[in-house]
């Protein structure tokens, strides 16, 4: 099991949180064709290596929070 | 000792092109490899495996086989894929054995007896077997399952289908490799695919450890390593790739005539032919590459077995280990062709390609070979994350696909 820095309650076990999937996944600032919506909707990275990625300690403070993920060693640090 | 027995198959070192390059020697690779040659004649293929044959998601999967999924669309492939399975081990003149035995999907609670009755009704529509079993019917089927009305997780009844079952993985990857192979498929295994070479918009080449290679075609399944492929000729898909935990027991004498699944305790289990105890779990939650995953997991997975089969509670783990799969958001596949001209896309099977692997080969083998989609793999295309076409089988697939 992963443990997890909250940036509230600290390092606490991965199953107090819920995965969030990548961070920064920003809402079309304008109409939009179906091929942008359908973007904005399903494509995500999938990086094999680094991955910025969101948190949210839901049996805990209920703290929404970004780190960076390695997806192969499942190292965690602190997202820039 | 001197003596080895033969190889199935060639070792061969790749040849500068071929035709068609199927990147990935998984089920899925071996079996587009096997019916490019047998249905449609393409036989300067090759097959680039990074690692070893079918030692990924092949090696790894829990090789239960139905085709009771909810949609049109699904259960014609699927069960398209189960017709092929019935005569699959007559056709490769190997002992797959696949084991008919039939394959129940629990329901624990209101919500899943309505999904589950309907779900028999709409697989009777498309010609799929499908029965409705209520509790006592399902003890007189499995006997060992708890349907006490005191069980943590009491069972309503349960959905079966008797035609599903389990195979030998291994045995079919090699019975397929070794068909691919004797119709002059080269099978290069140590062979990563670094990159792909593209004029203007069309692939041309794949770049390797092992050399360029050219390609008529290049042809992707890769399973739970699409995204990194795809993202090298410059595509972004809409997966993602994420642990799934599976684990066997110790060996046991024959105590599971059936395949046991519930959805929503999210454990599936069957008795592999040696004997022991096969179970999946659910994915874990995050992205991952690392073939691992979390013990919460098993626990959790664990927990809800033993609700069910309490009869288990003494039963040791012998080994637990986890894949890599490419997870898409509507829980079904992505087949055809790309935005890369000469491109091609399977992927997307989740957590749940096994039971496709005669199908799936043969939908993308028609689909490589008269550059356009099988009518069975049209709705699956990637165009409908667009167009809102969605083929939502997260009610049939859910963990346990």
């Amino acid at each position: 099991m992963m443990s997890l820095d909250c940036p509230h309650c600290g390092p606490r076990d991965e199953n107090e949180f819920h995965y969030g999937g990548q961070a920064g996944v920003a809402y079309p600032a304008h109409e939009t064709t179906d091929e942008e919506w359908a973007a904005y909707v399903f494509l995500r990275d999938n990086p094999k290596g680094w991955f910025r990625e969101r948190w949210f300690h839901v049996h805990g403070c209920r703290t929404w929070f970004t780190v960076e993920r390695h997806t192969v060693t499942h190292e965690i640090r602190k997202a820039p | 000792m001197t003596h080895h027995p033969d190889f199935l198959w060639r070792d061969p070192d790749p040849r500068p092109a071929y035709d068609v390059v199927i990147v990935g020697g998984g089920g899925h690779g071996l079996a587009t490899a096997y019916y490019l040659a047998r249905n449609h004649g393409i036989t300067n293929v090759a097959v680039l495996e990074r690692g070893w044959l079918a030692g990924g998601n092949m090696a790894r999967n829990t090789t239960i086989i139905r085709s009771n999924y909810l949609w049109d669309e699904s259960a014609a492939i699927y069960e398209h894929s189960l017709k092929l399975w019935e005569g699959l081990s007559a056709e490769l003149d190997y002992d797959l054995s696949f084991s008919r035995r039939g394959v129940l999907n629990l329901a624990h609670h209101l919500g899943d007896v309505r999904e589950g009755r309907r779900r028999v009704n709409a697989n009777l529509l498309n010609g799929v077997d499908a029965e409705w079993l209520d509790a006592d019917e399902v003890r007189k089927f499995c006997p060992i399952v708890n349907v006490s009305e005191r069980a943590r997780h009491p069972v309503l009844g349960a959905t079966l289908q008797r035609r599903g079952g389990i195979a030998k993985h291994d045995h079919v990857a090699w019975a397929l490799a070794r068909g691919a192979d004797a119709y002059g498929v080269d099978l290069i295994q140590g062979c990563e695919v670094t990159g792909f070479e593209l004029r203007k918009n069309r692939v041309v080449a794949v770049r390797t450890s092992r050399g360029r290679i050219a390609a008529g075609k290049v042809a992707l399944a890769a399973a739970g390593h699409t995204s990194v492929l795809a993202a090298q000729a410059g595509l972004r898909l809409p997966l993602q790739s994420h642990p799934l935990q599976a684990l066997v027991s110790e060996l046991l004498e024959p105590v599971l005539n059936c395949v046991v699944m519930s959805n929503a305790v999210h454990v599936y289990v069957s008795q592999a032919h040696k004997g022991e105890l096969v179970m999946g779990a659910s994915i874990d939650a995050y992205n991952s590459y690392g073939q691992r995953g979390g013990v919460h997991v098993i626990e959790a997975q664990m927990a809800a077995a033993l609700e069910l089969f309490p009869i288990f509670s003494r039963v040791r783990v012998l080994r637990t280990w986890a894949g890599v799969v490419d997870v898409s958001p509507d829980a079904s596949p992505i087949i055809g062709r790309t935005p890369v001209e000469n491109l091609y896309l399977n992927a997307g099977w989740g957590t749940g390609g096994f039971k496709a692997t005669p199908g799936a080969g043969w939908v993308y083998a028609h689909t490589l070979a008269h550059e356009r989609p099988h009518p069975l793999a049209e709705p699956f295309g990637l165009e409908r994350f667009s167009t809102g076409a969605l083929i939502d089988e997260h009610g049939a697939a859910a963990v346990a696909h």
